[in-house]
């Protein structure tokens, strides 16, 4: 479509329809995308904001008018205070506290020297062993839940903190491997040449020049392995549901057993387990986008 | 200050060969440029002699070691990467130190040789920062300086310059002589860009598909090229290539060119000339000069009538491109400017003593005038 012929033509052509310039195009769609994220927003966050609202209300009014905000009448801290005044909720925080925490650092050590290994050093059964890693992200790891309680009976795991670290490894070291390996990948290969040429041994390779490169996809890889992690109530039910290995989560399911209509108690504590991940994302946030829009996770 | 030994080294991925035979010795000092198109296994080669990828044959010596076994650290070698390749999470003097750390080197020394290292090249100010904040050129200046506090006995340089503009690659390249000069330390650099090798090495090594194609001083190999392959890629523009026949060996070689012109050079008859045969003339574009058609040239080696397609003026050049018999393209170069226009006719000719001949394999015969004019015999 060259100027020429058009210009020679312009007065046998029926005026063209001026279309819609950027400059009107632009705002409209930028905000019907912030409507729509807005908007999608809105709805996820109503049930979370709905628990928290009425965990501070008395259970009078919080039947009474459940979307209601606390009004200085209705405002009540007794779930709370009956929440932290059990002396087992704190054991439970402990607990998942615990198992995540050790769980994270595992998965991500790991994790990473798998990635390190299979991305870096050429040796036979890499593809296969990068495979089967593939393959654990595909294969549900609760579908093998009978054959780990049995493993975990045998072991003489039951009810241990140990038993559940275990399983949440296995369950989040093949996507961690995976998300790692891109990252990887992308540390320019001369880097770890410059090292080695200054007489840098593998692990300190790893550990000085990879690792502190790795930071947004660490922490995406560690907000994608917590949360589910924390908010498991699979297999703390199946293999650790004695007293005091209890997690928060599987403890706020007795509570909605034992204080059948105490739902203070129970938004209570719904609330405050919530709390540590929205931390943890508050903390991130800033690497897990990096990480994300770097095309950590496709 | 050390001297490097190549005897017969190869690199083999499997079945494919990337080197073979590849015989080098390079005297300590000398600063030694391998160049060749891309794929010819320059930087292969270079890796080798920083023991970044495994010798298959061969062995290679650094002083008086075989190091064929030895990590990269042991060598006593240091190497400037291409991408500069600067820890980003840690700053200018960090990065210096780094690899000293691990040497034993103890904390006043190591500072003793940054600094000193800082001071040649001008960077003493940007010791705090981290490489992001420095432009292309200071970063290569910090990568330079990583290598030189190593005091290695070996420098090796992977096409440090080809990341850079023009400009700063001219005033580096400037830079980088002058630090081999006040530090008198063996070198060995890749490039791609032959003019860097002609200006910077004591010694270039011209590589082509694996094969080490010539080995010498810069001069020795614009004049006296072993082949056409090394003919064709040192010089620019490249020299202009012509097919023709043997008609004649003693006294001189006289050739034929494809119309009939007849043409003289004064290279070396070897036995491996034969009437009749098929070779290729060589004139470089500043041996070739221009005279107005019909003219007669003061010298026999060769002239050919032409037309000009282009004229390019460079200002302190110009360079003429002709058409010749058969559509054969000559490059022609002068000094200032010429008045000449695309469309004009001319004659195109050359000294006897500016001509080389290259035999069917691609072979050079040896030019009596390497110089290209008759009164300075070799």
């Amino acid at each position: 479509m060259s100027a020429a012929p058009s210009s020679l033509m312009g007065q046998h052509q029926a005026p063209k329809r001026a279309p819609m310039t950027a400059a009107i195009a632009k705002p409209l769609r930028v905000g019907f995308v912030h409507l729509v994220l807005g908007g999608y927003t809105l709805l996820v966050l109503c049930p979370i904001l709905l628990v928290i609202v009425n965990s501070f209300k008395s259970r009078k009014a919080i039947f009474d008018d459940p979307l209601a905000l606390p009004t200085a009448a209705s405002f009540s801290i007794v779930g709370y205070a009956k929440v932290l005044g059990n002396a087992t909720v704190g054991g439970m925080f402990l607990n998942s506290a615990i198992v995540t925490g050790i769980s994270m650092v595992l998965i991500l050590l790991f994790g990473a020297m798998a990635a390190w290994a299979l991305t870096e050093y050429r040796f036979r059964g890499n593809r296969l062993l990068a495979l089967f890693l593939a393959f654990g992200i595909m294969v549900p790891i609760r579908l093998g839940s009978v054959s780990i309680l049995q493993t975990m009976v045998a072991l003489n795991l039951v009810n241990t903190l140990t038993a559940l670290v275990l399983v949440y490894v296995a369950q989040g070291l093949p996507l961690a491997v995976m998300i790692l390996s891109e990252f990887i990948l992308q540390v320019p290969s001369e880097l770890k040449d410059a090292a080695r040429c200054d007489g840098i041994g593998e692990f300190e390779i790893f550990f000085r020049v990879v690792l502190p490169l790795l930071r947004p996809a660490v922490a995406t890889v560690a907000v994608f392995t917590m949360v589910p992690i924390w908010n498991d109530l699979w297999f703390p039910l199946i293999l650790a549901p004695g007293e005091s290995t209890q997690t928060i989560t599987l403890g706020v399911q007795q509570f909605i057993g034992q204080f059948a209509t105490d739902w203070n108690a129970v938004l209570a504590a719904l609330s405050l387990a919530v709390l540590p991940v929205l931390l943890l994302y508050g903390l991130m946030s800033r690497q897990l986008i990096r990480g994300i829009t770097a095309g950590a996770v496709k | 200050m050390t001297r490097v030994t190549l005897a017969n080294v190869s690199k083999t991925y499997g079945a494919t060969t990337v080197l073979q035979g590849v015989n080098l010795q390079i005297d300590s000092g000398e600063f030694v440029v391998l160049v060749g198109p891309s794929g010819c296994g320059k930087t292969t080669l270079l890796r080798m002699m920083c023991g970044l990828e495994e010798i298959t044959g061969g062995e290679l010596r650094i002083g008086e070691e075989v190091v064929n076994h030895l990590p990269p650290a042991q060598r006593g070698i240091a190497m400037v990467f291409q991408s500069y390749a600067l820890y980003p999470h840690m700053n200018v003097f960090d990065n210096m130190a780094f690899g000293l750390k691990l040497h034993g080197a103890d904390k006043a020394e190591r500072q003793r040789r940054i600094e000193k290292a800082a001071r040649a090249l001008h960077i003493e100010h940007l010791m705090e920062r981290k490489p992001r904040e420095l432009s292309g050129g200071q970063r290569q200046r910090v990568a330079i300086g990583r290598a030189i506090v190593r005091e290695p006995r070996l420098f090796l340089f992977d096409e440090p310059l080809s990341n850079l503009d023009a400009s700063l690659r001219v005033k580096t390249r400037v830079e980088l002589a002058r630090l081999h000069r006040d530090l008198g330390a063996t070198m060995v650099y890749v490039t791609h860009d032959q003019v860097e090798a002609m200006t910077l090495g004591d010694k270039i090594v011209v590589m082509h598909e694996g094969c080490v194609q010539q080995a010498g001083a810069p001069l020795d190999l614009y004049q006296q090229p072993a082949n056409r392959f090394v003919a064709s890629f040192i010089g620019s523009p490249q020299i202009n290539l012509l097919p023709a026949k043997i008609t004649a060996t003693s006294p001189v070689v006289q050739l034929e060119l494809p119309f009939g012109q007849p043409a003289r050079a004064t290279v070396e008859a070897t036995t491996k000339l034969l009437e009749g045969q098929a070779v290729e003339i060589g004139v470089r574009p500043e041996h070739l000069r221009l005279a107005a058609a019909g003219e007669p040239p003061p010298a026999e080696g060769i002239r050919l009538d032409a037309e000009v397609v282009l004229v390019e003026q460079l200002g302190e050049s110009h360079l003429v491109h002709l058409r010749a018999y058969d559509h054969h393209e000559l490059v022609v170069r002068g000094n200032a400017h010429t008045r000449l226009r695309a469309g004009d006719r001319v004659v195109a000719w050359a000294p006897a003593e500016a001509l080389h001949v290259f035999i069917t394999d691609g072979r050079a015969c040896r030019r009596l005038f390497p110089e290209g004019v008759a009164d300075t015999p070799q």
